[in-house]
């Protein structure tokens, strides 16, 4: 796909004259043409979606922006000001914040269509790569901007997420009195989250476009996980459009409405209600927890009982994402073929909602309440605490030990060697949609 | 590439986005358990619950006259303004007359029932002066040290957003202000502390009795501030420590999310629309696909 030829043929005297200078139409006929493999499923929508949320949030940021007031004292008080006296702010601010879970709905799927389908295989490696930037700067742009609205949660979730890096040693203290503009969250701070989250989402526009150029390059993988022989490719594709803008387009509006019932039903369920209680430095929260998408990490730092360990682990449970593509050894991609893979991988999707369960629980807390256990270490064994070390243990487990093992020992299904040769003999499972 | 591996993979698809669904809804739903063993929120039956839900004025009313008669005491309402009383939705709003908030008569009346500080335009003295229907509710302390200091040491909160600020905002307001009731035996008060079984806190510490029979509920520095016939309602409404509670509870609701009425019904043309464009989007994605292996 990567030589994909241009068709383009300029008409008028203006397209020709542009053509030539900055052929930028040229550029968007090519990509409306461009083959794509035919069996794409509804899993391959979420780069469309993911697009469309990325375009929601500066859109809603920048008119929120426009009223928001980043200063302790009054920031709490624009935000409300945003929903009850700005036109239409209410919708504007809702969507914002909604669309941030929205955001984080649409990644984590994409993701795990990509750790299915193999897509982080060779020739990808870079597209996958640029994934995990964009997922980072996501986490890192999410969390600046749960600041801003200078609710509870906002202060103490900044308190605890900042004071990790105090954890490092020996540059962790000045590194963190640096990153608060002083020894504690206070205006500087604010000010500066601010900034940085009105930064950030255009840097995750720049990673997206080479993200997008990389793929363009590498050509899309699918649910087969195979490369297209370039002599089958008039046989195994077909143009972008209107064959994937019509399927894309049907997955979005689908996707719109469950945001839609959100936004406007629910709009403040997937939040905590303390982020409605002004920001208090002297009045901790009972209980502190990130959004609903942190969550999984949060639990796996606070499954370590060393503090700076625990900050270990939660960067490299992202981290081992960034390595994935030579962590698994198996010649196969797409896990359609490999059913021994294919059960581990069930058992990461339970351990990965496991831990985001575990991330919202006072780790001391009975997981069976009233189960009489034994005293293991530091805690109890029929605990939160345990659970997660169980569930972080699978989850490191899985991309250290499961993948590099299980791909030199498994015997994959026989894979085909085109997707119009399935296809056309009906035996691959993809039917309709 | 047999059919029962067809089956499977179904099966297998279908069971993946099960749970990606329900992970979503399982990292939710914990985050709003916090609050220890306090007793589950009893129901107001309020009219502004579910989809289609409005506002009851009258009661909105009502709830407006108990704040500003019992509430409004120690507990300020800063994001408030006169005006919002009148605004569409409100509860002074009139769809007949059309008055603009600033120009209700009766919004200017209650702004004019309550004094604001200001300052003497002619001598730059402190003031009180009736508010004006542009004036913000004003809080009863100077600042929140005062507030604790008049409170025994515990400031009452802001309720502008309170019903957002507290998981099941409405319903709690409601069982907490209905739900007083004497401290049970054995358990140790402090001075200025009443107790409140739908407050959030751990009261085993205090407790004095079996161990497995903690009382539900915290203490709550605020004494019961309702009682029978507080209140004059002209509209023949019960003068009950229960309809107060409902009431002021409905206001607060409509308070912490004024243009939630408005938000509702957005949504619904909203959704048939998005339906309706789904349809239409499905139907052409079947017809650009007829007869394509894929
Ligand atoms: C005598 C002063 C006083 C009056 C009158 C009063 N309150 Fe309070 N209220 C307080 C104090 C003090 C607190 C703080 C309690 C604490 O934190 O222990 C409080 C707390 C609250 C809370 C928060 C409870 C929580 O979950 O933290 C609500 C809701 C509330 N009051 C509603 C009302 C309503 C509605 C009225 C009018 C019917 C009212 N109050 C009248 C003093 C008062
Ligand atoms: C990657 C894209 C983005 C994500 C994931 C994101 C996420 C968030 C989140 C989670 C909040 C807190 C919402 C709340 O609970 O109130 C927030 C608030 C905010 N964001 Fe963003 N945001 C993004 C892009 C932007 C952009 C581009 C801007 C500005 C140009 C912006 C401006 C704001 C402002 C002003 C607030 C404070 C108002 C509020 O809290 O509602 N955001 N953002």
């Amino acid at each position: 796909m990567s030589d994909h030829e241009s068709t383009y043929v300029p008409k008028t005297g203006i397209e020709k004259w542009l053509d030539s200078r900055l052929p930028i139409i040229r550029f968007g006929a090519d990509y409306m043409s461009l083959p794509t493999p035919r069996n794409l499923n509804y899993w391959y929508t979420f780069g469309g979606i993911l697009t469309l949320c990325l375009m929601v949030q500066i859109v809603t940021g920048i008119v929120l922006a426009m009223h928001y007031v980043p200063n302790t004292e009054l920031a709490f008080a624009s935000v409300e000001r945003i929903m009850r006296d700005v036109n239409g702010g209410w919708l504007i601010r809702y969507v914002h914040a909604n669309g941030a879970s929205m955001f984080f709905i649409a990644v984590y799927l994409h993701m795990l269509r990509g750790l299915y389908y193999g897509s982080y295989k060779a020739p990808r490696e870079i597209i996958w790569i640029l994934g995990c930037v964009i997922f980072f700067l996501m986490i890192a742009t999410a969390f600046l901007g749960y600041v801003l609205p200078w609710g509870q949660m906002s202060f103490w979730g900044a308190e605890v997420i900042t004071n990790l890096i105090g954890a490092i040693p020996m540059i962790g203290e000045p590194v963190l009195i640096w990153l608060r503009g002083g020894p504690a969250i206070d205006n500087a701070t604010l000010n500066r989250f601010f900034s940085l989250h009105y930064l950030l989402p255009f840097v995750i526009f720049g990673v997206v476009v080479l993200h997008l150029w990389a793929l363009h390059t590498s050509g899309q993988n699918n649910p087969a996980g195979i490369l297209i022989p370039k002599e089958r490719t008039p046989k195994d594709t077909l143009p972008f459009h209107p064959y994937f803008t019509v399927k894309d387009g049907f997955a979005i509006i689908l996707f719109l409405i469950l945001f839609a019932v959100f936004v406007f039903y629910m709009p403040n369920a997937l939040g905590h209600a303390d982020n409605y209680i002004p920001a208090n430095p002297l009045q901790t929260p009972a209980h502190i927890v990130p959004e609903w998408y942190m969550l999984p990490f949060y639990a796996i730092l606070r499954a370590i009982p060393d503090k700076f360990g625990g900050v270990l682990a939660m960067f490299g449970a992202i981290g081992v994402l960034f390595i994935l593509p030579w962590l698994d050894t198996s010649r196969v991609r797409s896990m359609r073929y490999r059913p021994t893979m294919k059960v581990f991988f069930l058992i990461f999707l339970v351990v990965g909602v496991g831990l985001g369960w575990c991330g919202a629980q006072l780790p001391d807390a009975q997981v069976v309440p009233g189960m009489p256990s034994f005293q293991l270490l530091d805690g109890q064994l029929n605990s939160y605490l345990w659970l997660t070390r169980l569930l972080t243990a699978y989850y490191f487990a899985f991309f250290f030990i499961i993948m590099p093992w299980v791909g030199l020992k498994e015997t994959p299904l026989p894979v085909p060697h085109s997707i119009s040769e399935p296809v056309l003999d009906g035996g691959i499972p993809e039917k309709k949609g | 590439m047999t059919i029962q591996n067809g089956t499977r993979s179904a099966v297998f698809k279908i069971v993946a986005s099960a749970v990606a669904a329900l992970s979503l809804v399982a990292m939710a739903a914990p985050a709003t358990a916090a609050g220890g063993g306090a007793k589950h929120p009893r129901s107001g039956g309020f009219s502004f619950e579910g989809p289609f839900g409005t506002f009851d004025q009258a009661q909105l009313q009502r709830g407006y006259k108990v704040y500003r008669e019992v509430c409004a005491a120690c507990h300020g309402m800063q994001l408030m303004s006169f005006r919002n009383l009148g605004q569409p939705g409100g509860p002074f709003y009139d769809a007949h007359e059309n008055w603009s908030p600033a120009e209700n008569p009766y919004v200017r009346a209650l702004a004019a029932e309550v004094q604001v500080p200001d300052i003497d335009t002619e001598t730059g003295e402190p003031i009180t002066r009736p508010a004006t229907p542009a004036d913000h509710f004003p809080s009863p302390y100077p600042n929140a040290t005062a507030a604790a200091a008049a409170n025994g040491g515990a400031a009452p909160p802001d309720l502008s957003v309170m019903a957002k600020a507290r998981h099941d905002g409405a319903n709690y307001i409601y069982s907490l202000l209905s739900g007083y009731v004497p401290a049970p035996q054995g358990l140790k008060m402090a001075p200025g502390q009443h107790y409140n079984p739908y407050m959030a806190g751990d009261l085993a510490p205090f407790w004095e009795g079996d161990e497995h029979h903690v009382p539900p509920g915290g203490f709550i520095a605020m004494p019961a501030p309702l009682s029978d016939g507080q209140v004059t309602y002209d509209d023949g409404s019960p003068q009950t420590v229960d309809q107060y509670a409902k009431d002021v509870a409905a206001f607060i609701a409509w308070a912490s999310d004024p243009h939630a009425v408005e938000r509702k019904r957005t949504g619904f043309g909203v959704l048939i629309f998005l339906l309706l464009f789904a349809g239409l989007t499905y139907a052409s994605y079947r017809r650009i696909w007829k007869g394509i292996a894929h």
